[in-house]
This record gives structure tokens, sequence and C-alpha cells, in this order.
């Protein structure tokens, strides 16, 4: 088992005949995921790798039963891209776009949450289930299968540590890029849980940053709620505050969201946080 | 995008929000004609985007016009927490009798807009917040609704404002919603909003800060941007699609991906902290690592002097670590940096990567294997140019 995505899921990609989304659209079906079909407005009727590609969601989800949508269109159309999806009636939106607007944002999680569809991001690198599916762009090299879950809010970061378990024969049950911004269709709490309740995930690497509290909410669950162990890092611990480090939600605001109360609330909730990533695959071993 | 407080009560007035008729002076005289012509009292006030500027002295009172070119003469050019004071804002001074506190912000842990408001105006809401947070009416607004005549009513009451200002009050926060949703602001902020002698409100000081990222569509608003005060290079980095912040340790840090950036930071911070020695810059180069952007990074960290030595850390995934090799080695060749480089490759095919590096066979360039190996030899060659 794993979370979110299996070799099952469906996949439809929003934007698949853009340069980004059809790059990456190959190298998904190259690493075996379920792909479905595409969409991109004006282009209904076309093919991509013998895919079919459809002008609407509405269509592409009527025709394919996908359940999952990855949507990789620009920011200016990004939120109407997910809003379409959840319209249509797919589970599972993974949003790759980064510069969303915050107010776009906000409606377009109400809007999903009264659709019933579960959002991944905006400005995330998608979900990868090892040896299964990948839906987004975590290269395929970074991880192997295993029973350890990984969410985190970045990209880079999280191939780093991904690919030092690989080097240590460690292996990874799902991972789960949640995104950078300050608001978020799935937060840390949301995929600890599912990692709680996944049989196949033993243990959980958490990578998380600076700025707002979804950090703290996390340590909160990880004291209450979690019985398996968390290994964790927190980037930023030298970042100056009222400064936006790269991720637009990346920032300490009136004294909140700094790196050491962080460190501090998940190692008083019992997770163990490294200072160096390098050491997170110690103490998953 | 911070507006200046003249910014924002200049665009609060347009969403029929009462403020002081004041004017904005870049010069002592332009000071005393705007007094002279208002006649009475009036306050001089620095327009710079740095807080605490009341108690570093950006704020002052004068009874007439003479006194309001002196006050400009001291504030205008004053330097408030490294932000040069270019305006002043000249406005009537108001009869005071008691400050509220309101604002609208995004409240990212819910993802919904937030209302904010006190009878407790006047401090700082951070402040307010740790000494007295029950003080602070709190009121969420349906992002696809909108806010609700109910909710201003409920907010007013429980606030504990007079019933004789729900009227004016409501108008106020109506407008001030309209101007947070019209303005993509990720805060509109009044403080305080004055009870004046006259028994009306008056927006007093306001403070608005706009979504970059809703910045295309808001033209008139990212033409008010005012960079002073923002290092040279960072406007820059800015303007060549690379996200650079100054800071001010030794080691330049290039790095792809935002929380790897800050990540590679931390750990020079960890192995130099007890020397003094820390990161220069944020950097994120973005996806790629092409031989010209690595240049363009490469000459934006090398403007800051106190740059000892340079950290790229980039991690190939999609991109091979063997090509972003070549690319530096290019990049170096254009840009000849004058300090030493730590260069530490990991991901697709990292180890052709080092060979090609250590091949180029450059005295100046250290290759190295993990990013804990990298932060050390950059501590120590900072150490070295130190």
């Amino acid at each position: 088992m794993s979370i979110l995505i299996d070799k099952n899921s469906k996949v439809l990609v929003q934007g698949i005949t853009g340069r980004q989304g059809g790059f990456h659209t190959r190298l998904m079906m190259e690493y075996g995921a379920d792909v479905a079909g595409g969409v991109t407005p004006g282009k209904g009727g076309e093919w991509f790798e013998g895919k079919p590609v459809f002008d609407t969601m509405r269509k592409a989800v009527e025709t394919t039963n996908a359940d999952v949508s990855l949507v990789t269109v620009p920011a200016r159309f990004a939120a109407d891209a997910i809003m379409e999806a959840a319209d249509a009636g797919v589970a599972l939106i993974v949003a790759l776009t980064e510069h969303i607007p915050v107010a776009d944002m906000m409606k377009v999680l109400s809007f999903c949450a009264q659709r019933g569809a579960r959002l991944i991001g905006p400005n995330c690198p998608g979900v990868m289930t090892p040896g299964q599916s990948k839906v987004g762009i975590i290269p395929a090299m970074v991880a192997i299968p295993g029973n350890i879950g990984v969410v985190s809010k970045s990209g880079t970061l999280t191939y780093e540590v991904g690919f030092a378990m690989k080097n240590r024969g460690l292996g990874i049950s799902t991972m789960v890029g949640i995104g950078g911004d300050p608001v978020i269709g799935t937060t840390f709490v949301d995929v600890l849980k599912m990692f709680e309740n996944d049989p196949e995930t033993e243990k959980v690497a958490l990578l998380g940053e600076i700025g707002g509290n979804a950090e703290m909410a996390a340590a909160d669950y990880i004291r209450s709620g979690m019985t398996k162990p968390v290994a964790a890092f927190i980037a930023g611990r030298s970042a100056p505050p009222g400064k936006r480090m790269g991720h637009a939600g990346a920032i300490v605001d009136g004294g909140e969201g700094s790196a050491e109360e962080k460190i501090q609330a998940l190692t008083a909730a019992g997770a163990r946080v490294a200072a160096n990533p390098e050491e997170i695959p110690d103490l998953l071993a | 995008m911070k507006l200046h407080e003249y910014q924002s009560k200049f665009l609060f007035r347009k969403y029929g929000i009462p403020i002081p008729e004041g004017k904005v002076a870049a010069t002592a005289d332009e000071a005393h004609q705007i007094a002279s012509e208002m006649g009475g009292a009036v306050v001089v006030k620095a327009q710079v985007h740095a807080g605490g500027r009341g108690k570093a002295g950006g704020v002052k009172l004068a009874r007439n016009a003479d006194e309001a070119r002196a006050c400009a003469q001291q504030i205008l050019g004053m330097d408030i927490k490294g932000f040069r004071v270019e305006k002043a804002l000249v406005d009537p001074a108001a009869d005071i009798q008691r400050e509220i506190y309101l604002a609208i912000t995004n409240d990212r842990s819910v993802g919904r807009p937030l209302i904010m408001t006190s009878m407790e105006g006047g401090m700082d809401i951070e402040e307010l917040n740790r000494e007295r947070p029950q003080a602070i009416v709190r009121e969420h607004i349906d992002p696809l609704l909108g806010l609700q005549n109910y909710q201003m009513t409920y907010i007013a009451s429980a606030m504990g404002l007079p019933r004789a200002l729900w009227p004016p009050f409501g108008k106020i926060l109506r407008g001030l919603h309209q101007c947070y949703r019209q303005s993509d602001a990720e805060l509109v902020e009044i403080n305080p909003l004055a009870i004046t002698g006259g028994g009306g409100l008056l927006a007093v000081d306001g403070k608005a800060v706009i979504d970059d990222n809703a910045l295309y569509r808001q033209p008139e608003l990212a033409a008010a941007r005012d960079a002073s005060g923002e290092p040279a290079s960072e406007s820059q980095a800015r303007q060549a699609g690379i996200t650079y912040i100054k800071l001010d340790g030794q080691i330049g840090c290039m790095v792809n991906g935002a929380g790897l950036a800050m990540t590679t930071m931390d750990m020079t911070r960890l192995y130099g902290e007890a020397d003094g020695i820390g990161p220069a810059n944020f950097l994120d180069i973005g996806g790629g690592a092409t031989p010209d952007q690595v240049a363009a990074a490469l000459r934006i960290i090398l403007s800051d002097a106190n740059v000892k030595c340079v950290l790229l850390n980039i991690f190939g995934g999609i991109t091979r670590c063997d090509e972003v090799a070549r690319g530096i080695l290019t990049a170096c060749g254009q840009v000849k940096p004058a300090v030493p480089m730590v260069i530490r490759l990991q991901g697709t095919n990292a180890a052709a990567g080092r060979q090609i590096i250590s091949e180029a066979n450059i005295p100046s360039i250290i290759s190295a294997e993990t990013l804990t190996e990298a932060a050390q030899q950059a501590v120590a060659a900072a150490k070295e140019q130190a």
C-alpha cells in the first residue's frame, strides 16, 4: 500500500501540450504512471504520446474515468484549472504551479472542499509512490520502494533526503511535496494522518521550513495522535525575520514561524529533529 | 510588496475611508508650503519601509508651518533601520480621543481572510496579542461569499464599540474589505482608527501589503513600488529573475531550490558559527543551472564585498550533474571569481560531474561530495581568506 497514489491511479494532465507539461508527462509515463490523457482548451481531439487530448476536464473525466489530475498550467490560469478539475469530479488534484495569487487560492480551497476534492500544492513537486506511480516532477532516481513516508514543503531538499536514504538502502512508501505557498490544499497534519493509517508506512520523515504554523500543528498531532516514529528537519535557521526566502510562505512574520519554535515543538512532541539533513537517514535506519 | 503609509491611506480613501487630508513632501520647503496651506498644527511623518519609526524620531508634531519645516529638515534624509527617508507625509494633526485597531489579513493556517479589530488600538498588534489577546476580536470571512452584514454587527458588538459608531464603522469595514479584495492585499491595516473629538472616525495611520504574485493584474499598485532601501544587488537579481536576499555573512551561496538554498545557508552557519562565519546570501538559481544562469548568479553574489568564498550546491534530478558541471566551468571562465569556490554536485551523474570539476584542475575550485563536507570546506576557505 501507499498513500494518495498507486499503480492504479489514472491521471489526467492539465496543460499536457505545454512544454513543461509535456516533458514531465513523458517522464511520468516512463516511470509507469497510468496517464489517461490530458486537457488543453482548444486542442481537443489531438493526441499526445498516444493519449487523447480534451478541451475540458468534464469531457476528459467522462471519457477516461480518471481519478487524479495534475495541474501544470501557468499561474494566471491555474486557479481556474484546479476548480475545473474539482468540478469534473476527480478525487485528487496535484498543482505544481508557482506564483498563484493567495486570494485565488483561498477561493479555490473553499471550492475544492465543497466538491470533495483533495488538493496537493500548489507550488509543489507532486507525489511519488516509488515503484508504482508518480504525479509531478519528482525525479525517478531519488527514491526506491520501502516503508518510510516522506512529507515536505520543498522540492530539491526532498530529493536530497530521498536520495541519501536510497544510498543507505532505505526505501520510501510515498513521497509527498505539499508545497511552499502560504495557502495550500493539504497540510503536514493531513499527510501525517494518512501515513499513520497506512499499514505499509512504518516511519516518517518530515521536512519543514520557516513561516506559518503548519509544523506546530504537526507537532501537536505527533504528540497526541501518532504512534509511528518521525524524523524531522526544519530549514531556515539562518534566515532573517521579515524576509521571504524564495518560497512565498517561507517568512518569519511578527515573531511567528521561526525555525527555533518549530524545532522545539517537534522535539517536545517526540520527533527526532536533525540539525543537518544528511543525518535524517541515520535517524530512520 | 509593501506600500508606504501615504500610498496606503490614499488607496483607502478611494474606498470611502476617511483619512486626514495630508500631502507628501520631499523637501523641507514643500513641508512648509503644505503646512501653511493647511493652517494649524500638523504631523510630519517619515515614509519608510521600516517599523518603529515613531521611536526612531520619524514622527513629529509641529504647531505651525515654520515648525513643520524644521521637523521635515530633521526627518528627511534620516536613516531608520538602514532605510533613508526620502519623503514625509504632512497630515493635519487629529483630535484623537480613542484609538481602534482594524485590519484584514490572510490567515494562512485556515486559508481564509481574517478581520482583527480591537478597542485597544494604537499599540503594535503583536504586542497587544501577547499581552491582552482577549482584547482582539477575530472573524474569518468566507472567501467565496465575502463579508456579510451580520458579521459587521457581531464585530462591532463584540469589540464594545459605542452604538453611535456602528454605522460609520460598518462603512469603513466594508470599504476596507473591498480594498483588500480589489487590491489583492495580504494585509490592510488601520492603526489607529481614531475616534475624534467630533465623534467621528478617522484613519490616522494606514498600512497595506500587496501580494507579489498578483501584481501582474495590479499595474497601478505595481508602479507604486519603492525599491529605495533595498540593496542594489537585490533589485538586479529581481530583474534577472533570480531570487536573491543579501545577508551579512561571508559565504556566498548558490543553490537550486528554495528549501535546499535555506538548508545550505543553515549548514554554513552550523559549521561556521563558532568562527563568526555564516551565509552571505540566499540565492535560488531555479531549475536547470545553465551557464547563463550560473554566470548571472555569480556576478550578483560577487558584487557583495563581504564574500570570501562561494558555495555552489546543486541537486541534479532531471538535469544531469555532468551537464551542470560543464556549465559551471563555462560560467567561471566568463566571470573569473577572485575567491575560492566550493562546488558540490549531487544526484544524477554526480560522480561524472565531480570528475569534470576535478579534471579542470582549477586551484581555486574545490569539489565536495556531501553537503556537510561542502559546508565545512567553505567555512575553512572563508576563514583562510579573512
